[in-house]
């Protein structure tokens, strides 16, 4: 048996799964507006600014989520400042929790600023402040800042994947390969996201094709990630057979993966594969966290 | 500079009373679960069943029965670890998690955020949360108790002396004295978490067991969670890279064929 059979689950559910498909896609969805940003044409410029526009609005719903599900919310700030000795700053470098409280603010801070300079770009700006900032990211500062945005918009979406294995819980502790799985899910979900939001923005169907086509090579990337992950757990595998198991199975890998690949080779409308990308990347942190928190209630039941 | 202070136990002499558990929940204040009304386990007489955050004390009851005239009782007053290298102070993203003078581990109720992330670091199940404080809360080791050279409330109540409080140096000779003693009598006896080359760097609580860590719910191997950390950040890397590589690939790919179009083709 794993001795990570014998810690305790730490109540991570719903609100930490949400934060977990939130920040993925999120952060998938700006790095691939980073890309557009800096290598796409004029005729990629909707598919930019729904990205940076996700990553803005998903990164301030994680840090709401986060916030709602501590204990103590109004204490939130205690992983950014030493509370006793503020303004020290509270950082662990070897602590996932720690830099990612760091990552998801600076993260929401230049996805902001990206998703401001987008807006003016459009005139969709009418507060004279929010303006005066959007206004100032353009250019050559808009890039830089949508780039810093997208290498941490790649951060949000694998830490979280980084955070379950630093731990000593079964499962997660069990595989190295969450985070590069997190990476994967998070490009695939952020480009399923950008396909269904960007035509609202304006998007071509050349740009939306584009899209499509790296969705599909992310998803063969999550599918073999997925793999080596099962295949590294070695007995600990025992755990999914039962209901996560099956979530695994018939909802991430077929619905999730296997299916809107088949949607993509048939060319079938983009909109429906894009769904089943976006359900398969939340029933795949559903299952994972789920399926270790659970296990808990059987060593409890077996006395141990 | 006060000496590293813990915890001996020596399962062989517990008898299950819970004076242990008891005087823990008195001095610590701690509140009863549901309001006092607990249900009952149903398959054991032990009905706190495990570690959390308002039962720093538990004394488990290992029933080990193969018929009704062969069998016996192990019983085991279990608690925080104290670990020498403690996975939840070094996730602890607050600061809250800290060592004492005395090298114990104390978790400060008044930074801790409820994040939980200790509660999955710790290797051997012990911290939760209590749901009165809404942080993560274990054994101090009566860290309040130690400050006025007090011992702590649960070694004081122990009536056989299944828990013994003292310096760890000396805990570890009376311990393997007690060993040494246990296996000339035939009893096959082993030290848990003793060893300050083994797991952790020793365990300021550690235990005499007369059967497998496993029987008793210890990990045989407790590890440190920043073990995954390099592998699995480089794993996510390499993701990464790919991931980038093809998005770049891919766009840089429609641009040279935008560039070789119709119109560049008619330029050449």
């Amino acid at each position: 048996m794993s001795d990570t059979f014998f810690s305790g689950a730490p109540h991570w559910a719903w609100l930490i799964i949400l934060y977990f498909f939130v920040g993925g896609i999120a952060g998938g969805a700006c790095l691939l507006a980073a890309v557009v940003d800096w290598f796409g044409g004029p005729e990629d410029r909707p598919v930019v600014r729904t990205g940076y526009n996700v990553a803005a609005w998903g990164a301030i719903l994680s840090g709401a989520l986060l916030t709602i599900d501590l204990g103590r919310p109004l204490r939130f700030w205690h992983m950014l400042f030493q509370s006793a000795n503020v303004p020290a700053l509270m950082f662990k470098g070897w602590s996932p929790i720690s830099f990612g409280a760091w990552g998801i603010l600076l993260f929401g801070l230049f996805a902001v600023l990206s998703a401001l300079g987008g807006m003016a770009e459009e005139g969709r700006l009418h507060n004279a402040a929010l303006r005066a900032v959007g206004g100032a990211v353009r250019g050559g500062l808009a890039k830089v800042v949508g780039g810093v945005a997208g290498l941490l918009g790649v951060f949000i979406a694998g830490y979280t994947g980084i955070l379950l294995s630093v731990t000593n819980r079964p499962i997660w502790a069990d595989s190295p390969w969450l985070g590069a799985l997190f990476v994967a899910s998070g490009a695939s979900t952020g480009a399923a996201a950008l396909i269904l939001l960007a035509p609202g923005r304006g998007a071509t169907e050349q740009s939306l094709a584009r899209l499509s086509a790296f969705d599909t090579k992310a998803l063969v990337v999550e599918l073999l990630v997925l793999v080596l992950f099962v295949a590294s757990l070695g007995s600990v595998n025992r755990v999914w057979i039962g209901f996560w198991g099956l979530v695994l199975l018939v909802g991430v890998v077929g619905l999730g993966i296997v299916a809107p690949l088949r949607l993509h080779l048939q060319r079938r409308p983009l909109a429906s594969a894009a769904k089943l990308v976006l359900l398969g990347g939340f029933l795949l942190r559903v299952a994972t966290i789920l399926a270790s928190e659970g296990i808990e209630r059987y060593r409890v039941a077996a006395g141990m | 500079m006060p000496e590293p202070m813990g915890f001996f136990t020596d399962t062989t002499v517990c008898i299950g009373c819970k004076a242990c558990e008891v005087a823990c929940k008195e001095w610590n204040q701690l509140p009863a679960e549901n309001g006092g009304i607990r249900e009952l386990s149903g398959d054991s007489y032990d009905n706190t069943r495990r570690l959390d955050g308002i039962h720093w004390r538990h004394v488990r009851f290992i029933e080990q029965f193969k018929g009704p005239y062969d069998g016996r009782w192990l019983m085991m007053s279990d608690v925080c670890k104290h670990c020498v290298q403690a996975g939840c102070l070094e996730v602890c993203p607050t600061g809250a998690i800290i060592r004492t003078e005395f090298d114990t581990v104390v978790i400060q109720s008044d930074v801790c955020n409820g994040c939980r992330a200790c509660i999955a670091a710790c290797p051997f199940g012990v911290i939760d949360i209590n749901p009165v404080s809404g942080t993560a809360q274990k054994c101090t080791l009566c860290y309040d108790r130690l400050k006025v050279g007090l011992e702590p409330a649960c070694s004081k109540a122990c009536p056989t002396d299944s828990i013994q409080f003292g310096s760890i140096v000396e805990l570890r000779t009376r311990a393997q004295k007690r060993v040494d003693q246990l296996k000339s009598q035939g009893v096959k006896a082993e030290l848990y978490g003793a060893d300050p080359k083994g797991s952790l760097g020793g365990l300021n609580s550690f235990y005499l067991l007369v059967d497998e860590p496993e029987v008793y719910g210890l990990p045989r191997n407790p590890q440190l969670p920043s073990r995954n950390l390099a592998k699995s950040a480089g794993f996510s890397v390499a993701s990464a890279a790919v991931l980038g590589v093809l998005a770049l690939v891919g766009l840089r790919k429609r641009r040279m064929d935008d560039m070789g179009g119709p119109g560049a083709g008619g330029s050449n």
